[in-house]
C-alpha cells in the first residue's frame, strides 16, 4: 500500500508495541492523558477576575443586601452554603483541556470520513471568513427588524436559491436541524388536512427510509406502517399503492435512500399519494448526491429538509449546529412556520411574525397563509445561513451540479474497488449515488462488521456507518463525499480492503481491535444498560 | 407442551390454552447484546404478526411480533433489570410473555424446532 511514509526519507515512527516502560503521567509522548475537566479544577481557581465594587461581595452565593429606592432587598434566595461543584480552571488551563480531549478525536479536517449517510465532508474557510464578519456574526435576534436589513436580505437570499434548486414554492428556514425539519414538513402536512377537516392518522415509512422518519411521524402522533422494499434496495411501488387509502396521511421518504440507491419510481409514487389525498414528504439529507441535477418539486415532494450541515457544507457534528430549512410544495407553502422572510414589490426583505402575519397575508397573499405556529424561538441558525450562502455563491449553480457529479462519482470508485473482495448486495442495481453499501457475507472465524470497523481505526480512519441500513445484514455504509481526491480515496481503499482480507481470512487479531487508539474496545453493553451520566466526587 | 417457531424468530409454547413467548437463540446471536427490552403491558390483545415487543440491541432496536393472537396474562419482569438474559438464556429464563390462545388454528402455520433449524440454515 501507499505508505505515508513512502520514500522512507525519515525513521518509520516508534510502533506501540507495549515493551517500553510504564510513565508516571499515563502520558505517551504525544499521546497525552487526560483527566476529566472536574478532576482538573479547584475552587480557589478562576479564569476571570471581577473588579469588586465597594460594599459589595463578589463571591456567588452569599447574602446581598442591598437599597433600591428606599426598599431594603436581603436576597436570601441566593444564599448557597455548599460548593455547587464548577471546576475552576484559569484560561491556559482550559484551552489545554480541550485542546489535549481533540487530539484523542478525530475531524474532518484530520482525514477521510467515511460515515455514510452523514454527509461529512469539508467546511470551505471562506464560509469561516463570511460567518466571522462583525455584521453577520454580531447580531442579536432581539435588535430592532430596521439594524438587521443585510442578515434579513442573507436569510432571503438563501430561501430562494433552496428554492430555486429544489423547484419548490416556498421554504421554512427556522428548523434546526434534520430532525426538527422533519417534524416542521410533518406538521405542515398534518395542518393541511386539519384545514380541510380531513383527519388522517397513518403515514407510510417505507424500509429504505431514514431511521428518525418513524419517530418523527410518531412524534407528530401518527401512527407509523412499514412499507417493504424491492430485492434491488429500492421501494416497492405496489406495495405503497395496496396501502394507500383514507387513512394514509402522507408517506415520507428518503431519496437517494439509505441503501444509497435513487428512487426511480419516485413521480408514480408521489402521484399515487396525491391521488389518494396524501401528501409526500422526502428526507432530503442526501440532497448533496442530486443537487443541482434533479428538483424534487419536479417528482411530486411536498416538502423536504434540507440539512444545510451536509449538502452546503456548514459544519458538523459537533462542529457546529445543524440546520435543516424544510422547502414545501404550493399546497403546503401556506401552513408553513412563523417567523419568515418575504421580499414585496418594493424591493424590501420583510420579517413576518405573529403580530404582523394576518396583515401581512391579507395585503400580499390573498389570506391565504395559515401557519401552524412556530418551531423555534427566532429566526433560525443564523450563522449557519450565511455559511450556506457563502458555499452556494462561491460554487454557482454550475459548481453545485458537479458537487453532485463528484460526490456521486466518488462512491461509485468505492463500490467498484471493492466489490471483487466485498459483498456489495445492492452493485447489481446499477450505479449507486452518494454511497455505497457492503455487507459482512463471507467473514471468516465468527468475525463481524464491529471487528472490521475498529481494525479501521488501527488505520488511521474513522469508521464508515454500521449496522445501518438494517435491511442489509452487518451492512457497512460508505460515504466519502466530494471532498475526497482520487489519491486519498486509493489510501483509504488499500486500508479498506487490506482490514477486509484480514476479516475474510478470520484473523483473531481483529477481534481484539483497535490496538493504537487511546482506548480499546469500550463497554457499549454496560454503556447502554447502565449509563453513568454525572460526575459525582470520588469518596474520600 | 409444544414449541413452535416463526419466520421472524419467536418462539411460542403451548400448554393447553396458555401460551409463552419469547425470541430464538439465533435472533438474540443476530441482535447482540441486549440492552433494553419493552414489553407489553397485561391484558394487552395481541393479533397474530402484529408489534407485541421491541427488543433493543447494542446495534438496533426491533420489534417482536406476536406468534399468535390471543391476551397478555404476565409480562417476565425479571428483562427489567436484566435484559442481558436474552442473551445468556433466550428459550428459557428470558421469555418475554404469557398469553391467551385465542385460536388454536393459527398454531398450524408454524415451524417445530426441526422445520426451525432446517430455516435457520438457509440464512
Amino acid at each position: 500500500m501507499n505508505s505515508p511514509n513512502a520514500s522512507g526519507w525519515k525513521p518509520e515512527m516508534t510502533p506501540a508495541d507495549g515493551e517500553g516502560p510504564e510513565t508516571l503521567t499515563g502520558n505517551r509522548a504525544l499521546m497525552l492523558e487526560e483527566p476529566l475537566i472536574f478532576e482538573l479544577g479547584n475552587a480557589e481557581t478562576t479564569g476571570v477576575d471581577f473588579p469588586i465594587e465597594d460594599g459589595t461581595n463578589a463571591s456567588l452565593g452569599n447574602v446581598v443586601e442591598t437599597v433600591i429606592d428606599e426598599v431594603f432587598y436581603r436576597m436570601a434566595a441566593f444564599d448557597r452554603r455548599d460548593s455547587i461543584g464548577l471546576p475552576g480552571l484559569s484560561e491556559p488551563e482550559t484551552i489545554r483541556h480541550y485542546t489535549r480531549l481533540s487530539r484523542q478525536n478525530y475531524a474532518i479536517d484530520l482525514g477521510l470520513f467515511p460515515l455514510g449517510s452523514c454527509t461529512m465532508k469539508h467546511n470551505p474557510r471562506l464560509n469561516e471568513k463570511v460567518a466571522r464578519m462583525p455584521g453577520f456574526a454580531d447580531v442579536h435576534p432581539l435588535q430592532p427588524v430596521e439594524t438587521v436589513r443585510g442578515a434579513l436580505e442573507v436569510i432571503n437570499e438563501l430561501a430562494h436559491w433552496l428554492i430555486e434548486l429544489t423547484g419548490m414554492h416556498g421554504v421554512a428556514m427556522s428548523p434546526k436541524a434534520g430532525a426538527h425539519g422533519e417534524l416542521c414538513g410533518i406538521l405542515c402536512i398534518r395542518a393541511a388536512h386539519e384545514a380541510r377537516g380531513d383527519a388522517r392518522k397513518v403515514i407510510l415509512v417505507p424500509e429504505s427510509a431514514h431511521g428518525t422518519n418513524p419517530a418523527t411521524a410518531a412524534f407528530a402522533g401518527y401512527e407509523v406502517e412499514d412499507i417493504p422494499a424491492t430485492a434491488e434496495g429500492r421501494v416497492d411501488l405496489e406495495a405503497l399503492k395496496a396501502r394507500l387509502g383514507p387513512d394514509v396521511a402522507g408517506v415520507m421518504i428518503t431519496n437517494p435512500n439509505t441503501c444509497g440507491l435513487f428512487e426511480r419510481d419516485m413521480k408514480a409514487i408521489s402521484d399515487a399519494v396525491h391521488a389518494a389525498g396524501g401528501y409526500v414528504y422526502c428526507d432530503g439529507a442526501n440532497f448533496n448526491a442530486i443537487v443541482g441535477k434533479v428538483r424534487p418539486g419536479d417528482l411530486g415532494v411536498d416538502a423536504m429538509h434540507i440539512n444545510l450541515h451536509k449538502t452546503f457544507s456548514t459544519p458538523h457534528g459537533g462542529g457546529g449546529p445543524g440546520s435543516g430549512p424544510v422547502v414545501l410544495s404550493e399546497a403546503l407553502s401556506p401552513f408553513g412556520p412563523l417567523p419568515y422572510t418575504a421580499r414585496t414589490k418594493d424591493g424590501v426583505v420583510h420579517l413576518v411574525e405573529e403580530e404582523t402575519a394576518d396583515a401581512f397575508s391579507e395585503e400580499h397573499f390573498a389570506g391565504k397563509m395559515q401557519s401552524f405556529g412556530r418551531m423555534t424561538a427566532f429566526h433560525g441558525q443564523m450563522g449557519m445561513f450565511t455559511r450556506a450562502l457563502t458555499y452556494i455563491l462561491s460554487h454557482g449553480a454550475d459548481g453545485l451540479k458537479q458537487v453532485a457529479e463528484d460526490a456521486v462519482l466518488n462512491a461509485n470508485y468505492i463500490l467498484r474497488s471493492m466489490e471483487d473482495l466485498l459483498d456489495a448486495p445492492f452493485g447489481a442495481s446499477g450505479p449507486c449515488m452518494h454511497e455505497a453499501l457492503f455487507s459482512d457475507a463471507g467473514f471468516g472465524g465468527g468475525l463481524s462488521t464491529l471487528d472490521l470497523a475498529k481494525g479501521l481505526i488501527d488505520e488511521g480512519y474513522h469508521p464508515m456507518t454500521v449496522y445501518f441500513p438494517l435491511v442489509v445484514h452487518g451492512a457497512m455504509l460508505v460515504e466519502p463525499t466530494e471532498t475526497e481526491s482520487k489519491h486519498s480515496l486509493d489510501q483509504f481503499i488499500a486500508a479498506f480492503r487490506h482490514v477486509t482480507e484480514r476479516a475474510k481470512a478470520g484473523d483473531e487479531g481483529l477481534k481484539q481491535a483497535p490496538y493504537y487508539a487511546p482506548r480499546r474496545r469500550l463497554d457499549e453493553t454496560q454503556a447502554a444498560r447502565k449509563p453513568v451520566l454525572a460526575w459525582s466526587e470520588p469518596e474520600a | 407442551m409444544a414449541r413452535y417457531f416463526t419466520d421472524e424468530h419467536e418462539w411460542i409454547d403451548v400448554d393447553g390454552d396458555n401460551a409463552t413467548v419469547g425470541i430464538t437463540d439465533y435472533a438474540q446471536g443476530q441482535l447482540g447484546d441486549i440492552v433494553f427490552v419493552e414489553l407489553p403491558a397485561t391484558g394487552t390483545m395481541l393479533e397474530k404478526g402484529g408489534d407485541a415487543a421491541v427488543v433493543e440491541s447494542v446495534k438496533a432496536a426491533s420489534d417482536v411480533y406476536a406468534p399468535i393472537s390471543g391476551e397478555v396474562m404476565e409480562t417476565n419482569d425479571a428483562l427489567e433489570d436484566d435484559p442481558a438474559l436474552v442473551n445468556t438464556s433466550p428459550e428459557e429464563d428470558g421469555w418475554f410473555f404469557k398469553m391467551t390462545v385465542g385460536d388454536k388454528g393459527e398454531l398450524e402455520g408454524l415451524m417445530d424446532a426441526k422445520a426451525y433449524k432446517a430455516f435457520c440454515d438457509e440464512l
